[in-house]
């Protein structure tokens, strides 16, 4: 009884939910990305891929930015790292989509393929561009790092215990946020979502209706790729404070597929589903069993994913399943 | 008719192929490889300003440069080889097993944990059939609970076999501590480096292969590829797998057992998987880690589904496949480009390549070209 009270002490402070919120934060926006993606019937396994994309864009946009002035100023470097990394994404979710979509290739090959893609090309661009700086260490955009960690003035110093828990993180957090229960209301509140949902469901039963199918599944998979790749962004720029690690973003994006699923494809749930996976997640670090024990307390993540896709496939209430024709590709044609 | 065609046809349309001469299907590949090829060359150009052709040069002198990079590249192809012939059968009846990554490493482990335990204790062969044994065993575990539950409650086979892989990853990093070499240092070394107990012998037949070689992998993998293209093509088995994949409802009237065939099926697979991790450690690295799979579970998903499930295409794509990544890894030391430039490569050829299976099963007609249906 004793070590559970040990344990329970040392989770109850201001740094574990802290340190939960920050590993969540990344799994949320992949999460949100892939239910968007995943709601229009696409169930896009290079999300992890798009993710490295989006972060290495992200530092491929204040590397150039910084190298090129003098004396940087932070916020045009998180506005250069916004844009390259936006656009890193879209081209991770282009190429997704041109296979699975308008080639009609098998998702979980093209999605698979694009994660091998994706997670090399990162690596390879983080790597190079520290070789290209000249300097020996590792590439480092300093001021734009630290403009992300930028807190809310006022907000985040001035309310004790709240400040702290609340409002100590950089603007992607409660970008992250919002756009989760934006993501929600579009889905279930709009005429749009509506239809988005109709597609992922039934396309052919969309298409009869004069949905544009295609559009449909093409704008979903970019914009949901898009929002995935913030993710990356995060851990490069708020996380890392600007820098790049080889696989340093490890099998987050593994993670984020599986919160959707926790989230039952409901973004706002993934809200919370995320700092849980971000406490889960670093968990083992508060374990006193030892070095050994720690690793299989790294599972958790994982065992709790599984047992909530075991119970709601045993379940089997109608509401909270995957889309009805996820994975599947649609033709016209073939009806 | 008339009125149909005041309207304008659209620019494109898409019509199926209803069959295709297999010179055509593979006349489009290779000149998928070749668009390919070129791009990646493009690609390396803009990045070191050498002559491309030196690139390739430097690629194919990595993969079959020496009589040792020729048996290395033999030896991570049959392994590529192997993953794709297991995860094949589960992959005919629709079931997607992306945990072949997990499969190998509790193979991987269960091979290790014979070795260290029995290695000195037990004659050569006991010790093998042991090894081979458990790491069939606990690759099968590892794939039949998913199976479990897709038979009894029909759960998402995808997600729950990607799930497995990262806690067979955690089990291994934790076995890698409790087993470390030297305490701190989180590896666990080459096991058994001096008796080499337990280790596939890379000396046989040496008057033919040379002094040092992979032989006993390659013939064992091979014997695998024609025991998987029987076993798919010539059983009822076999063919039970070829039903329930086309229409669980078809198999159902027909009278089969789905259940028992999805899980017949994913043992096979989780098996052969294991038995990879057995050919990995005691015939390739010696030692597991976390790193041991190294993606080629994934990989191996693209390269059964390339091959339409045939065992013998499988063998011609891994061969490809392996042969450009080390080939890749030699250009990218060469040339001074990071080491994660093969993946880059690897990933481009692999879009090439699935993007062209679109031209091999439709034609695209272009606007004002009438053809008979």
């Amino acid at each position: 009884m004793n070590i559970i009270l040990i344990i329970l002490k040392r989770i109850f402070t201001v740094t574990f939910i802290q340190k939960a919120v920050t590993q969540g934060i990344p799994m949320l926006f992949g999460a949100s990305g892939e239910i968007m993606t995943e709601r229009s019937g696409n169930l896009n396994l290079g999300i992890p891929g798009i993710m490295y994309m989006g972060g290495v864009g992200g530092l491929v946009g204040a590397f150039i930015y910084e190298q090129s002035v003098a004396t940087p100023n932070g916020w045009i470097g998180v506005l250069c790292a916004l844009i390259v990394s936006i656009l890193f994404s879209l081209a991770g979710g282009l190429i997704y989509s041109i296979l699975t979509i308008t080639l009609r290739v098998n998702q979980n090959v093209s999605g698979l393929a694009l994660t091998t893609f994706g997670v090399g090309f990162g690596n390879f661009l983080g790597g190079s561009l520290s070789r290209i700086s000249g300097t020996a260490g590792q590439v480092s955009v300093y001021v734009t790092g630290m403009t992300f960690r930028t807190k809310i003035p006022f907000l985040s110093d001035h309310l004790g215990i709240v400040s702290d828990i609340l409002f100590s993180y950089g603007f992607l957090t409660y970008l992250s946020i919002i756009l989760a229960v934006f993501l929600t209301w579009f889905l279930f509140k709009t005429r749009r979502g509506l239809n988005l949902r109709a597609v992922g469901e039934d396309p052919a039963a969309a298409d009869a209706a004069g949905i544009n199918v295609i559009r449909y599944k093409y704008v979903a998979t970019c914009t949901g790729s898009i929002i995935s790749g913030l993710g990356g962004l995060y851990f490069v720029m708020e996380y890392l404070g600007g820098t790049w690690q080889n696989n340093g973003f490890g099998d987050r994006g593994w993670l984020a597929v599986a919160l959707v699923i926790l989230a039952l494809w409901k973004p706002a749930r993934a809200i919370w589903g995320s700092i849980l996976f971000g406490g889960l997640y670093i968990l083992f670090a508060y374990i006193p069993f030892g070095e050994a024990a720690q690793e299989i307390f790294k599972m958790l993540p994982y065992v709790v994913t599984i047992i909530v896709l075991v119970l709601s496939s045993v379940r089997n209430s109608k509401e909270n399943q995957a889309p009805k024709s996820l994975g599947l590709s649609y033709f016209r044609e073939d009806r | 008719m008339a009125a149909e065609s005041l309207k304008k046809e659209p620019m494109v349309r898409i019509a199926k192929r209803s069959d295709i001469s297999r010179r055509k299907a593979w006349f489009i590949r290779a000149v998928a490889i070749l668009l390919a090829l070129i791009v990646c060359g493009i690609f390396v150009y803009a990045l070191t300003a050498t002559n491309p052709i030196k690139v390739y040069a430097g690629m194919i002198n990595g993969a079959i440069g020496t009589q040792r990079r020729t048996w290395n590249t033999l030896r991570d192809t049959m392994i590529l080889l192997s993953v794709s012939l297991a995860i094949t059968p589960a992959f005919k009846m629709r079931f997607w097993n992306i945990g072949a990554e997990g499969q190998i490493l509790v193979g991987g482990i269960a091979t290790a944990a014979v070795m260290r335990y029995m290695g000195d204790s037990v004659p050569t062969a006991v010790l093998f059939i042991v090894m081979i044994i458990s790491s069939i065993i606990a690759g099968l575990v590892w794939g039949i609970i998913p199976a479990y539950f897709k038979a009894k409650y029909n759960t998402n086979e995808t997600l729950f076999t990607l799930m497995m892989n990262y806690i067979a990853t955690q089990l291994t990093a934790y076995f890698s501590i409790v087993w470390e070499a030297v305490k701190g240092s989180g590896t666990i070394g080459t096991i058994n480096q001096k008796t080499k107990a337990g280790w596939i012998s890379t000396s046989f037949m040496s008057n033919i292969f040379g002094s040092f070689n992979y032989s006993i992998n390659v013939i064992i993998v091979l014997i695998l590829t024609v025991a998987i293209y029987i076993y798919l093509s010539k059983t009822k088995q076999g063919y039970e797998i070829a039903v329930v994949g086309e229409s669980e409802n078809t198999a159902r009237y027909a009278g089969i057992n789905v259940k028992k065939v999805i899980l017949r099926t994913m043992a096979i697979s989780g098996a052969l998987c294991g038995f990879t991790g057995f050919l990995l450690v005691s015939g390739s690295s010696h030692t597991i880690s976390v790193n041991t799979a190294g993606g080629r579970g994934f990989t191996a998903i693209v390269v059964s589904w390339l091959a339409k499930f045939n065992p013998f295409v499988m063998a011609l794509i891994s061969f490809m496949l392996v042969f450009l990544d080390n080939g890749a890894v030699q250009i990218a030391s060469e040339f001074g480009l990071n080491e994660s430039a093969a993946e880059v490569i690897t990933g481009v050829i692999l879009f090439f390549l699935i993007g062209c299976e679109f031209f091999i099963n439709y034609r695209v007609i272009f606007r004002g070209k009438h053809e008979e249906a």
